[in-house]
């Protein structure tokens, strides 16, 4: 991001902060925060029978005459060219059909980058795909053979013969330092922030703590495997795509492959996970062109290890947190520095700065990220990215300072709490995360934590307890648009190409959209996961439920106006104005007098109409920019540290969360869950082990790359606050990411308390304990 | 000699290469089996072999002629389902519900095994019958991954079905 760009935002908030409130969205508080029937409710996920008996169809499931499966091939130098490609045994090969490489891959145009001013870009990577002999990191597509079964198409790739001549590649982190970047932005933030003299505070402070903090490389792991079903029909094209961005892709493949809008259409009703991981990336294009070549329907599913190599994952980052503080504990210095890995032909900074801005008050700020360009798999977002590994180096930090200055570290984030936005000055729109720390302290029984570390022992186990604090800002996507129909018989219809990876998109809105309009939940489908639909936003930053809030929000209004005007002046309602009415009891009503009131099946049967149907986007998410919106949490650990082997147990994990409004408590507190334990993997044994050697992941595998199984998994017990946001549609902010930040922290942070040792590198394996 | 799938005879595939799972998502269009790793690591693609629980992506497909396969669709269906697959939804048991299919065959499995006395790495006493435990079924469950976290509501649902099944 430019620094033009800065200077734009900068003064649209600047602008904004003279407008009134009431005038931006979110200004009057959403109605129903105080009228909710559906909203709130334990409801079980509407796709769970499908999802249980297996019916429900992912990308690589759809049947189609004559299709042909696609396997691919990886190059394995890191940087280089190539000298010999010898594809003739392949091209040989029982039921081969095509083999693909650089010679007769369609010259293609690069993906445009993931922007944040061009929502349509979605690329995770700008290098070019297939178009020449050069190899620019360890791993990258350099051929797709396509046949007629899977078993052939995947001996006929092992009989591609290439050699390469390798050139010298970056691969070292520590030696990529010295030509470190320092970009003027993180996203729409920006980068540098320089608040006082930081360093000069933290010399003079009574108390500080001055600490590096490292964390690895992580990869997505969603369990289905990308995986894309793609056929030709005429001129157009149908991608049966795992994707979390449908909209989005649908454009960004028309213009690449020179389509028209209409002619390419993205299907992706279900999304076996995401993470960020599920976005656009090679395969999906090379996939596409080979479909046209060989002029049938195409499947390409990537194999695990295929996913490792040319899907991205998460940055490793080396973190300096520095705060100091005075006698009675007040920050008077808080230092968040560090390095990550961003190529210049990828897309996401790794945000581990921005969280920090808004959690503690201080007298001087000093926060700067740098880039590393290395030869590498371009990284991309992964649930909260920045968060969830910045909150690590900062909450230990914190946990540090209070255990040198004995004080308890939930009354140390006290006496820091801010009352606005520490940086910007701007007031929070709702935040309550001392409550949530209160309540959670309460249920988890944190008094019962001996602050001297390693007081407590069970046999040859030492135990300990931790917490830690959560954050997460709050995200509405621009450009979030909703169809509404409804018809006589008192149901409706509401269409958005949406994405659902497991979040219970429809679920959610089906409940928001039977309170918006007054009708049964029965009453209502949503239809989502296909870009022939009204556009949905990208599923991302935990934005999308509000987002397609706001898109239902603007599209009730446009309802209320048209059946007004349909209702004519014979209704019950004639002369009434949209902001006079409410859609209730499946009718109109008027707010003064409710029983002032007309049913929509009299005023469609009256206006000699089936149905009617309107369409709107969200309105712009000014809140955003006016007010700071952020989600936090407390997060608690109760653990267990053998003396003997270093292994480490996680007896409890409980997240207090302030949230805003909670629309579904059964899928939120899986969400939640989801992302907490996602964190115990972050703390304990998630790492992409990378040669610095090869340039090549090493542990490529599920068998090798540790997610948390369920003998990992101990019962999580997580609670909120249900405080509605005041600014936002329905209260609510975003659940889906919060939940993993601040969980390394909190474990790390009980690991000392159990043995006094403190652990700055994750995972804290059992050799770093020993 | 063919191969049994969910009740019908299905003739083994001429290529040899085919795995059990490729059989079942790509010629038989039995999609509910689900693939993660294909290399054994996930338990995603799990079905039942004469009532045993069997990573269909490290079987071939030759090797289960003769032999009896349960798939997730032969385990229930939307007019007599499964209690597993009940309680599945009750206790939330899933998110993108793509490890649901192989985690709902595996415990079905598991649950005879415990009731078969198969002890585990977590049983404390091998003399005495195997309990229905939290602990007994987070171990033995620990071969399917679940990638959404939804490990709390999968041990929920086991355990209400087990206790169910001992009233
Ligand atoms: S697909 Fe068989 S174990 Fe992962
Ligand atoms: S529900 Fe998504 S992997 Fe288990």
């Amino acid at each position: 991001m430019s620094r033009i760009q800065n200077a734009v935002i900068e003064s649209v908030k600047t602008v904004l902060g003279w407008v009134p409130a009431q005038w931006l969205p979110g200004g009057t508080p959403d109605p129903l925060i105080e009228r909710r029937a559906a909203i709130g409710r334990q409801a079980s996920r509407q796709d769970g029978p499908a999802k249980v008996r297996g019916e429900a169809r992912f990308a690589a499931e759809v049947a189609m005459d004559r299709l042909t499966y696609a396997s691919l091939v990886h190059g394995t130098v890191t940087r280089g060219r190539i000298t010999r490609l010898e594809t003739a045994a392949a091209e040989a090969a029982p039921g081969v059909i095509l083999v693909l490489t650089h010679r007769n891959m369609p010259r293609l145009a690069p993906l445009a980058l993931i922007s944040f001013t061009d929502l349509s870009a979605v690329g995770n990577s700008s290098l070019p795909i297939l178009q020449d002999p050069v190899v620019r990191y360890n791993g990258q597509v350099v051929a797709l053979v396509v046949a007629e079964t899977q078993e052939q198409a995947d001996h006929a790739a092992q009989l591609i013969e290439i050699d390469y001549a390798a050139d010298a590649a970056r691969t070292r982190f520590e030696g990529a330092k010295d030509d470190a970047r320092t970009p003027a932005s993180i996203l729409i933030e920006k980068n540098h922030v320089s608040v006082g003299d930081a360093e000069r505070e933290l010399e003079r402070a009574p108390h500080r703590v001055d600490n590096v903090y490292r964390t690895p490389g992580h990869n997505h792991n969603a369990l289905e495997l990308h995986a894309v079903t793609v056929a030709w029909q005429g001129g157009s094209l149908v991608v049966h795509d795992a994707t979390q961005m449908i909209a989005p892709s649908a454009n960004v493949l028309a213009r690449l492959f020179g389509l028209k809008k209409e002619q390419v259409r993205v299907l992706s009703p279900f999304v076996g996970g995401g993470f960020g991981g599920k976005g656009l990336w090679d395969h999906q294009i090379v996939a596409i062109a080979a479909a046209r070549l060989v002029d049938r329907p195409v499947r390409l599913v990537l194999s695990r290890d295929s996913v490792y190599r040319i899907i991205g994952g998460r940055t490793p980052t080396e973190q300096r947190v520095a705060i100091g503080a005075d006698t009675e504990g007040r920050f008077t210095a808080l230092v968040h520095t560090g390095y990550s890995i961003m190529p210049t032909y990828g897309a996401c900074p790794e945000q581990y700065t921005l969280g920090t801005r808004a959690l503690y008050r201080a007298r001087s700020f000093e926060i700067v990220q740098r880039h590393l360009d290395l030869d590498i798999v371009p990284n991309t977002f992964m649930r909260a990215p920045g968060e969830a590994i910045g909150t690590f180096a900062v909450e230990c930090a914190v946990d540090e300072l209070a255990h040198a200055m004995s004080v308890d570290p939930i009354e140390l984030r006290r006496r820091n709490e801010p009352d606005r936005h520490p940086i910007s000055g701007t007031a929070f729109s709702q935040r309550a995360l001392m409550q949530a720390y209160a309540d959670g302290a309460g249920r988890f029984g944190w008094e019962r934590r001996l602050a001297q570390p390693g007081a407590r022992r069970d046999g040859e186990w030492l135990l300990g307890m931790g917490c830690a604090s959560g954050s997460f800002p709050y995200v509405r996507m621009p450009g979030a648009n909703v169809r509404i129909t409804l018809r006589r018989t008192g149901e409706a219809t509401l269409s958005c190409s949406a994405q659902d990876m497991g979040m219970g998109t429809a679920t959610v809105q089906i409940q928001h959209a039977a309170d918006r309009l007054g009708l049964p939940v029965e009453a209502i489908t949503f239809e989502m996961g296909d870009s022939s639909l009204p556009a949905g936003p990208l599923a991302g930053g935990s934005a999308q439920t509000v987002s397609i809030a706001g898109a239902i929000m603007a599209a009730a209004d446009k309802l209320t106006a048209e059946l007004l005007r349909l209702a004519g002046n014979a209704s019950p309602v004639a002369g009434l104005r949209a902001g006079e009415v409410r859609l209730v009891d499946g009718g109109i009503t008027s707010i003064a007098n409710p029983s002032q009131r007309e049913s929509y099946q009299s005023i469609l049967t009256r206006a000699a109409r089936n149905e009617v149907t309107v369409s709107a986007a969200g309105s712009p998410p000014l809140e955003m920019l006016k007010f700071a919106m952020h989600s936090s949490s407390a997060i608690f650990c109760a653990l267990r540290v053998s003396q003997v082997t270093g292994e480490i147990r996680v007896d409890r994990l409980l997240g207090s969360f302030d949230c805003g409004t909670i629309l579904n408590p059964k899928t939120a507190a899986s969400q939640f869950r989801g992302g907490m334990i996602m964190g115990l993997g972050l703390a304990l044994t998630e790492e992409t082990l990378f040669d610095e050697r090869s340039g090549r992941i090493m542990n490529a595998t599920l068998a090798d790359y540790h997610i948390p199984s369920h003998l990992d998994v101990p019962e999580i017990d997580v609670m909120w606050t249900g405080i509605p946001d005041p600014r936002s549609p329905l209260g609510a902010r975003g659940i889906g990411e919060i939940g993993i930040t601040g969980v390394a922290a909190a474990v790390a942070n009980a690991v000392f308390n159990a043995t006094g040792k403190r652990i700055r590198d994750l995972p804290i394996t059992l050799d770093k304990v020993l | 000699m063919a191969i049994r799938i969910n009740g019908t005879e299905v003739a083994a595939p001429d290529d040899v290469r085919v795995s059990l799972l490729d059989l079942l998502r790509e010629r038989l269009h039995l999609t509910g089996t689900k693939v993660g790793c294909n290399q054994g690591a996930c338990g995603a693609c799990t079905v039942l072999v004469d009532g045993e629980r069997v990573l269909s992506c490290l079987t071939l497909a030759v090797q289960a002629e003769g032999r009896s396969v349960t798939t997730i669709e032969g385990l229930g269906s939307a007019d007599s389902p499964h209690p597993l697959q009940l309680a599945f939804i009750e206790h939330d048991g899933f998110q993108c519900g793509y490890c649901t299919p192989g985690q709902v065959c595996a415990a079905a499995a598991m649950l005879r095994e415990i009731e078969a006395g198969v002890p585990s790495y977590v049983t404390a006493d091998l003399t005495a019958p195997v309990l229905v435990t939290r602990e007994e079924v987070r171990e033995r469950m620990s071969g399917n991954l679940c990638r959404c976290g939804a490990h709390n509501g999968i041990v929920d649902a086991i355990l209400e079905v087990a206790a169910g099944r001992a009233a």
